[in-house]
């Protein structure tokens, strides 16, 4: 078996353990899992308007594990597309309430644009402090989500929040930005296509352009990036503004297709929902919309669950997490048999090369 | 004067739980294991605190529950990030969504879904003799909770325990340069799950005087992001717990005088006051004010088989 068979089987193997566990949590409950689950599926697949809502949430869960992954393979840990997607909120407003009378050939793209702009500044700014005063973007990713989302709250009940009413929410987008709704009876938008633009996109600089090679090789081994002449710093500044710009417009088609209009905590959680995309997808551009696809049909289908079945939706939450942790306990688990190959190879004392394990 | 008093009180009750959680996560972090779930244990641990409270009729049985809640969570999250040696980061994420999840599941299913908040024996002040009756400072200090002194004693004793004893001499080896201490006959593995565990206990307890403390309910999510202000607590402190208790009472001083002027009104929006922490960590991080080192192989799991 090669590795890539034996990674997607430990990989469904994991979900499936994870939404057994899942089941057991119902089952305590009081409820039949099965009906339950049931009830899910009929919340995620069930109708034209069902199908259509899992693929509204799975939009912005694309983006964020573009996000994720981005920095990922540049060797760095974007917890920040949450704040990133606030940033880029911020300012599709700004372009989408704005410029009254532009056709909306010029304005969709203006709005959009800024939206990937906003995130990508806030994602510049981690990789600036990355490299210039090494400060661990782990922890500046969660500091930034905080101030956006801070950022929102003043800006909706201050400058930006409509002039009439007295909601803290900004006012509506102009229809001209809006992003059109594709399917009648669904709130399907324009933004669908957009992700997966994103996607080919994502694949097209990853495996197909220098930036997108250098950028995975300063990720998997900095030390020969640098002695193959590439620049490290460069290539993680260029990382983080990407991702960041993923989770720009993770915002901005929320934004200009759903909410129309900014809210406060508008997002219930895409930016961290993106890092379990991206892991459930391992990084990869055909992983990640599957990975969508799964957090896409549990965030549709949990209030189904819990008006038919009367499971709480917080449920999903739990099968959510246990989704997470089982995959990478599978994704650790492959790493020791590698350790037992290895050290039976030094014990025969053959001389191997140095297994290299992306961490 | 009535002010000074009233922020001084108030921000040292809600730089409590805050101090408790940043010092169980120093534990940890000096044996090199970053802990994002931190806002996980603590919502487990709130959750946990206000049912046993309520059983018992005790704030202090419930918040030894908490405590243990976190070490029942802290050894599985060890069992994940040191025996599997998968990445701290995405497991800490991962035990937030199942906290949030669990607690907000359990509380429906135990306490109904009415909008009515399970409410629990809370924590009350105990005074001081003599020193409560202090102006100013006296009613701040010396009129607080069982707990808050119980934290304030901790600053001192995590310092002793990890600078004076040969245990904590073993952890900030294993967090600094993990190799050198297995060399030196110092299991890793076990010194890390030792720290994750009893750091955890804290973590969890601090959940629990979060819940019995302040409010005397559990509510869902009510942890709020408390959890990873801890964590920039442990940066701003510089890894040092004097420095953490500053760093604490700053963090929590942001809160106190955000309550205040969210219910008087001000010319300066509350929501920059509350930015100004965060600003403050990625600021100490950065070393512009301040550097502020993190242990050597923070982050980084161990094998002895690699150099």
């Amino acid at each position: 078996m090669n590795r890539r068979t034996t990674t997607l089987i430990v990989q469904c193997v994991s979900i499936g353990v994870a939404f057994l566990l899942g089941g057991i949590v119902i089952k305590l409950i009081g409820v039949s899992p099965l009906f339950a689950y049931r009830a899910l599926l009929d919340g995620a697949f069930g109708s034209r308007n069902a199908i259509g809502e899992t693929l509204v949430k799975m939009t912005p869960l694309i983006l964020t594990g573009l996000s994720y992954a981005f920095a990922a393979r540049a060797g760095l840990i974007n917890i920040g597309a949450e704040g990133q997607l606030y940033m880029g909120g911020i300012l599709a407003t700004v372009a989408g309430t704005g410029f009254a009378g532009l056709p909306m050939i010029l304005h969709v793209p203006l709005a959009l644009t800024a939206g990937f702009l906003g995130g990508a500044l806030w994602g510049a700014v981690v990789g600036y402090l990355k490299v210039r005063f090494s400060a661990n973007e782990i922890i500046t990713t969660v500091m930034l989500n905080y101030i956006a989302l801070f950022l929102v709250s003043y800006l909706v009940t201050g400058p930006m929040k409509a002039p009439t009413g007295n909601m803290p929410e900004s006012s509506p987008i102009l229809e001209s930005a809006r992003l059109v709704r594709i399917i009648p009876g669904t709130r399907l938008h324009l933004g669908f296509f957009l992700a997966i633009a994103a996607l080919i996109f994502y694949y097209h600089f990853m495996f197909r352009m220098r930036q997108g090679y250098e950028l995975r090789v300063v990720g998997s081994n900095m030390e020969s990036a640098r002695a193959a002449g590439m620049q490290p710093k460069r290539t993680m500044m260029m990382a983080m503004f990407l991702a960041g710009g993923m989770g720009g417009l993770a915002g901005a088609v929320e934004i200009l297709g759903i909410q129309g209009r900014l809210l406060q905590a508008f997002s219930p959680g895409y930016g961290f929902d993106g890092i379990a995309v991206a892991l459930v997808g391992l990084n990869h551009p055909v992983g990640i919309p599957v990975g969508a696809l799964l957090f896409g049909f549990l965030r549709a289908g949990g209030n189904r669950m819990q008006l038919l079945a009367q499971v709480p939706v917080s449920v999903i939450y739990i099968v959510q997490g246990l989704v997470i942790t089982f995959v990478i306990i599978g994704q650790n688990l492959r790493l020791f048999e590698k350790v037992r190959v290895r050290s039976l190879m030094e014990k025969i004392g053959r001389a191997e090369a140095p297994v290299r394990e992306a961490q | 004067m009535e002010l000074i008093e009233y922020l001084l009180t108030t921000d040292l009750r809600m730089a409590a739980p805050i101090l408790i959680a940043a010092l169980g996560l120093l534990i940890m972090e000096k044996s090199g294991v970053v802990n994002i779930g931190c806002e996980g244990m603590m919502l487990f641990g709130t959750f946990t605190g206000v049912f046993f409270a309520r059983l018992f009729g005790s704030p202090w049985i419930g918040i030894l529950f908490s405590g243990m809640t976190g070490m029942v969570a802290g050894t599985l999250f060890a069992y994940i990030v040191v025996t599997l040696r998968a990445n701290q980061i995405v497991t800490g994420i991962a035990l937030n969504i199942i906290a949030l999840g669990a607690t907000s599941t359990l509380n429906r299913v135990i306490f109904g879904v009415s909008s009515q908040a399970a409410r629990a024996p809370g924590f009350e002040p105990v005074p001081v003799p003599l020193l409560s009756k202090i102006p100013v400072i006296g009613n701040a200090l010396f009129n607080q909770m069982g707990p808050v002194y119980l934290a304030l004693l901790l600053v001192p004793l995590i310092r002793w325990f990890l600078l004076k004893t040969t245990i904590g001499l073993r952890i900030r080896a294993v967090g600094e340069h993990p190799h050198s201490a297995d060399t030196a006959g110092i299991s890793v593995t076990a010194v890390r799950y030792g720290s994750i565990i009893g750091g955890s206990f804290l973590v969890g307890a601090a959940g629990g005087f979060l819940s019995l403390g302040i409010l005397s309910l559990f509510s869902e999510n009510m942890v709020s992001g408390r959890g990873y202000i801890a964590l920039a607590v442990v940066i701003f402190g510089g890894w040092k717990s004097w420095g953490i208790l500053f760093a604490a009472l700053v963090f929590g001083l942001g809160d106190a005088v955000q309550i205040k002027m969210q219910t008087s009104g001000s010319v300066i929006p509350y929501q920059f006051l509350m930015m100004v922490p965060y600003l403050l960590t990625i600021l100490a991080l950065s070393g512009i004010v301040g550097k502020s080192e993190a242990p050597a192989a923070s982050g980084k799991p161990f094998r002895s088989d690699e150099l």
